[in-house]
Formats: C-alpha cells, structure tokens, sequence
C-alpha cells in the first residue's frame, strides 16, 4: 500500500511538473501568435513600415519560445502510457480521438504556416503572409481546443458507453464530447487568459525598453496595444470563468465546495473575498472552518447558480447528499456512503464478469455486465475505503482560487491604468515608477496562469476521469524509484529549456534595444 | 528552395533549431526508448490481453 501511495504521489508531482512547465510555454504561444497577427494586420492595412518591424521583433520572441516550449506536451502522452497505463486503456477511443484530430489538423496547419510566418517575408505577397499569420495564430488555438476537449471529458465524461469486454469507455457521442459544455468553456478561458498573458508579456518589455529609454515609439505602441489586446483577454477571461464556475457547480460541485473551503452550505451562500483556513478542520467535526474572513453577501450563490437566494453545498452536504431546493425543501440523494456501495457492486460485478469470461460462462458473463452497466455512473467511489477520501486537497484549491483571482483583479488594474496614461496622461510613460510596474507584471501574470490550472487539477482530486477513475487506479504496475528517477531527469531538462528560452530571449531584447526596431532589416 | 533560402539565412534561428533537435534527441533517443516504454503495448500481444490486464488490475487493485 505504502509503495502504491510512494508510485501514486511521485507519478502525479512527475504530470505535475510536465504540465506546469509546458503551460509556462503555451500560453504565451497563444497569445502572442494572436497579437503578432493583430500588429501585421495594422502594417498591411496602414503600408506602415515601423509596424512591419515591431511586428517583426515580436514574432522572433514568439519565435524563441515557440521553439523552447515545442513538443514539451508529448512527455504527457510518454507518461500516459507508462506510468497511467490503466487510465490510458480506460478511455484509450476518446482521449484518443481529441489527439488525433489536434496532430493532425492542428498542428500540421501550424507547423506550415509558422514556416511561411518566419520565411515569407518579401518572398510571398503582404496578404498571403498575413494569411499564413493568422492561420497560424488559429492552429494554435485550435491545437488547445482539441487537449481540452479531452481535459473536460476528464473532468465531465460524457458521450460514452463502458463495455466490459474491452475495458474502454468507448465513444457513441462525438458531438456530446466535442461540445461538452466543460470543454466549451475551459477552452474560451484557456484561450483568453493566453490573451492575458501575451499582453502582460509584451507590457513588460515594452516597459524595460521605455525605462532603457529606447526605441520609445516601437515601446509605446506595443504597451497600447498590449493594454487593448490585455483588457479585451481579461473581460472575456471573467466571463467564461463565470460560465466555469456554474459548470463546476453543475458537474463538480466538491471541487468548488474545496475552492470556498465551504463544508456546510446556505441558501445565499456568501463568497469568501479574503480568508484564512482552519488546517484542523476535517469534514464532519464542529470547528469552525476558517480562523479570519471577509466575505461577500450571496456571492457563491450567485456565482455557483446566478441566483442570490440559491443552495450552495458545502463538504458535508455533498457527502450526505443534502441539498435544499428552490422551495426551500431539503432532500437527500445519492449519499457518498451510498456511492461507495454502488462503486463496489460495480468492481464485484466485473470480478464475476472475469471469472465468468475465464470459464466460458456467457449467460454468468451478461448477469454480470448487467450489474457493473447498473452502478457503472460511480464505478470509481468502489476503490474509496472513506466518503472522506473523496475530498480534493482543500488548501492548495482554496489558497491557489484566491491567489489566481487576487492577481486577475491586479491585472484589469493594471491595464486599465495604462490605458488610461497612454491616452490621458503621457507624461508618466516616462515614470520609472510605471515601467517597473510593467517589468514586476510578467511573474504575476505567470503565477496566475498556473495557480488556474492548480484549482482546476487539484481541485478535482481524486479523481482522473470524474467518479468513474479515482488516480490510484489509474497508475501502472511502475516502481517508485523509476518514477522518481525520470521526475529528476524532467526537472532538469525542462529547466535546462526554461533557463535557455529566458537568456536567448533576453539575449535578443538586449540586442535588438540597441537598433530601431522599427527599420526592419530587408 | 523556399525553405532552403528561409534556414540558410537565418541568424537566431539557427540556436533554436539546435535546441529543437537536441530536445528532440533526447527525448525521443534518450527518454522514450529507455524510460518510458509503452507499458500494455510492450508487455502483451492482443487487445484482448491488454483488456484482460487492465480488468484485473482494476478488480484487484
């Protein structure tokens, strides 16, 4: 049991720091691939030369780290296949099919076009580079759309019917998992906190190059742009993180009970603005679950279900499968007691369903398949010994919420301010105050952009697949040690990648500082 | 000829390809070969195999 935890925990800190380190890389691909199209465009509509250099200096930074962060995503596929071995089979035909259509269609189009995007200058028309800019900017989000389509699947398995005989969930709905209302969501948010981060990045540039007090006009107009294209990332950011939040209601109503530390829900329920956690409280004690907080009145109900006088359920709730309804009944469903009960009818029926397959039984073999498809919806809950281990890590979810939401709101703040001297106020673009202000933004921005996906990961513990896989059942038959020691060999590689991005990329700032950025080289 | 003239003139570019190709080296060379087997493809034969390992590892894990 101890090496199964050892193997369990040192697999997902391995996913982890894979995931983390390629998020560093992706978003700002998405993002800036987007902004660089955005610039081109204005050269092409404007015959502006000074915007085909600016254009030209962002779209090598976009350059660098698209070839530092390239294929650092198919070490996940490697650790599907190794260390998740019973995951990777579980839901082999619909993991499958997303990742597919993202190398085939996705990638390739990027990978084409990225070519024509660094090569093509003055060898292909304005337009049809422009073209081959934008499609690339739309194969990269498209190449996102098709990996979080099968996170949500992950997170909200729909679309599927589980077949004993193959022990795959196989795909009868390609529309219902291509447009999972999860997937839909996730991927808009994905996509436009990308939007974010590009422009905090290209914010933060611009502002070291103001301070440097060079190539101010290229700096400014980047920073203004960067404000816009910021603000719009952030707004749309906000609103598909409220459809999120009522998606995560719908569908992982425990993950957002860990975000809010809530463990005994009201009708309007408040939102925990600014807290402090109790890290002795346990689901079902009397202490109080939070030592400091300032909340907002109904604002978990109205988030959670756009209605202020709504239920939201806490830890407790869930477990005992409490909730009041709208006429302000309280009715119980689906108790996690029960839910373990049915998890382990499942796993016993499919026991009787291998034996019967061993001795040829077929008539023993459909009794059985009858009993796993009749408790198959909490297949998963079978492996738990406890309604409590069901509970996802509530500090990291809560803390890494407020840390993600605390520097969103630092950011809105942040280009609105911009925005404003940019028009209003010109005389601070000249303020030290202000570039280092842009310069402190890109670690911020960063840290939010992984504490996001820290709530959506964690925040779903335990489970890989949503009640039907919990992790320890998904791991393979793998030794701790060697998980251990490709975790280390990850560790610095991917370090090795970041350290060499960051100094040719600043190598390149540096250099490029010194010329006009704006007279291009032909 | 297009992508020729494009690699041949490249200035920074030609650290980025390294580091592509390297990365690439050694995590395919290096790090998939040796470490990261596929575990239910290289340990049996048949799907039905496969399907017969997994639902024992998830009866009995």
């Amino acid at each position: 049991m101890n090496d199964l935890l050892g193997v369990v925990d040192w697999s997902r800190a391995q996913f982890a720091l894979t995931a983390m380190y390629h998020w560093l890389f992706v978003p700002l691909t998405i993002g800036l691939s987007v902004m660089v199209a955005i610039m081109e465009s204005i050269y092409v509509k404007t015959g502006d030369e000074k915007w085909k250099g600016i254009t030209k200096f962002w779209m090598t930074l976009f350059g660098i780290n698209f070839a530092c962060g390239v294929a650092t995503g198919i070490i996940l596929e490697f650790e599907f296949g190794t260390n998740w071995s019973n995951y990777s089979w579980f839901v082999g035909d619909i993991f499958g099919a997303p990742l597919a259509i993202e190398g085939i269609v996705a990638f390739f189009m990027e990978a084409t076009f990225v070519a024509v995007m660094f090569f093509g200058w003055n060898k292909v028309s304005r337009r049809f580079h422009l073209t081959a800019t934008w499609l690339t900017a739309i194969g990269v989000s498209l190449s996102a759309l098709w990996i979080l389509v099968a996170n949500a699947w992950m997170q909200n398995p729909v679309g599927m019917a589980f077949d004993p005989a193959q022990m795959r969930n196989v795909m009868d709905n390609f529309t219902e998992v291509a447009f999972n209302s999860v997937a839909m969501n996730k991927f808009f948010h994905a996509v436009f906190s990308g939007w974010v981060l590009a422009a905090v990045f290209v914010i933060g540039v611009s502002s070291w190059l103001l301070w440097r007090k060079s190539n101010i006009d290229a700096a400014r107009k980047s920073l203004k742009l960067g404000s816009w294209f910021g603000l719009v990332g952030m707004v749309m950011t906000l609103w598909t993180g409220d459809g999120s939040a009522v998606e995560v209601a719908r569908v992982q109503p425990m993950k957002l009970a860990a975000m809010e530390g809530l463990y005994d829900g009201e009708v309007g329920q408040s939102l925990v603005g600014v807290g402090v956690l109790n890290p002795d409280k346990k689901p079902g004690d009397d202490k109080d679950a939070m030592l400091f907080e300032i909340s907002i009145p109904y604002g978990l109900s109205i988030l959670a279900n756009h209605d202020a006088n709504s239920f939201v359920p806490g830890i407790n709730d869930i477990i005992a499968g409490r909730t009041v309804t709208a006429d302000g009944d309280t009715v119980y469903s689906d108790s996690y007691a029960e839910r373990i009960a049915a998890g382990k009818a499942a796993r016993e029926a499919l026991k009787r369903y291998s034996e019967a397959k061993a001795a040829g039984n077929e008539e023993a073999m459909a009794a059985a398949q009858a009993d796993v498809m009749a408790n198959f919806k909490y297949f998963g809950y079978g492996y738990l010994d406890s309604a409590e281990e069901a509970v996802p890590p509530v500090g990291l979810t809560f803390y890494s919420f407020r840390v993600m939401v605390m520097a969103g709101g630092y950011l809105l703040l942040l280009f609105i301010l911009l925005l404003f001297v940019s028009y209003r106020k010109t005389a601070f673009l000249e303020k030290s105050w202000l570039h280092w202000l842009g310069i402190i933004s890109i670690p911020v921005v960063w840290i939010c952009s992984q504490a996001g996906w820290i709530v959506a990961e964690v925040g779903r513990q335990p489970w890989v697949i949503q009640d039907l896989m919990p992790t320890r059942a998904a791991i393979s038959d793998v030794t701790t040690g060697s998980v251990q020691l490709t975790f280390w060999i990850f560790a610095v590689l991917f370090t090795t990648m970041l350290a060499a991005e960051i100094s040719i990329m600043l190598r390149y700032i540096s250099r490029t500082s010194k010329k006009n950025i704006e007279q291009p080289e032909k | 000829m297009f992508y020729v003239e494009g690699f041949r003139n490249m200035t920074i570019g030609r650290s980025l390809w390294a580091i592509i190709l390297i990365k690439l080296f050694i995590m395919f060379a290096v790090i998939k070969l040796f470490f990261f087997p596929n575990k239910l493809s290289s340990d049996y034969d048949s799907d039905e195999q496969r399907a017969d390992a997994v639902r024992t590892e998830l009866i009995y894990k």
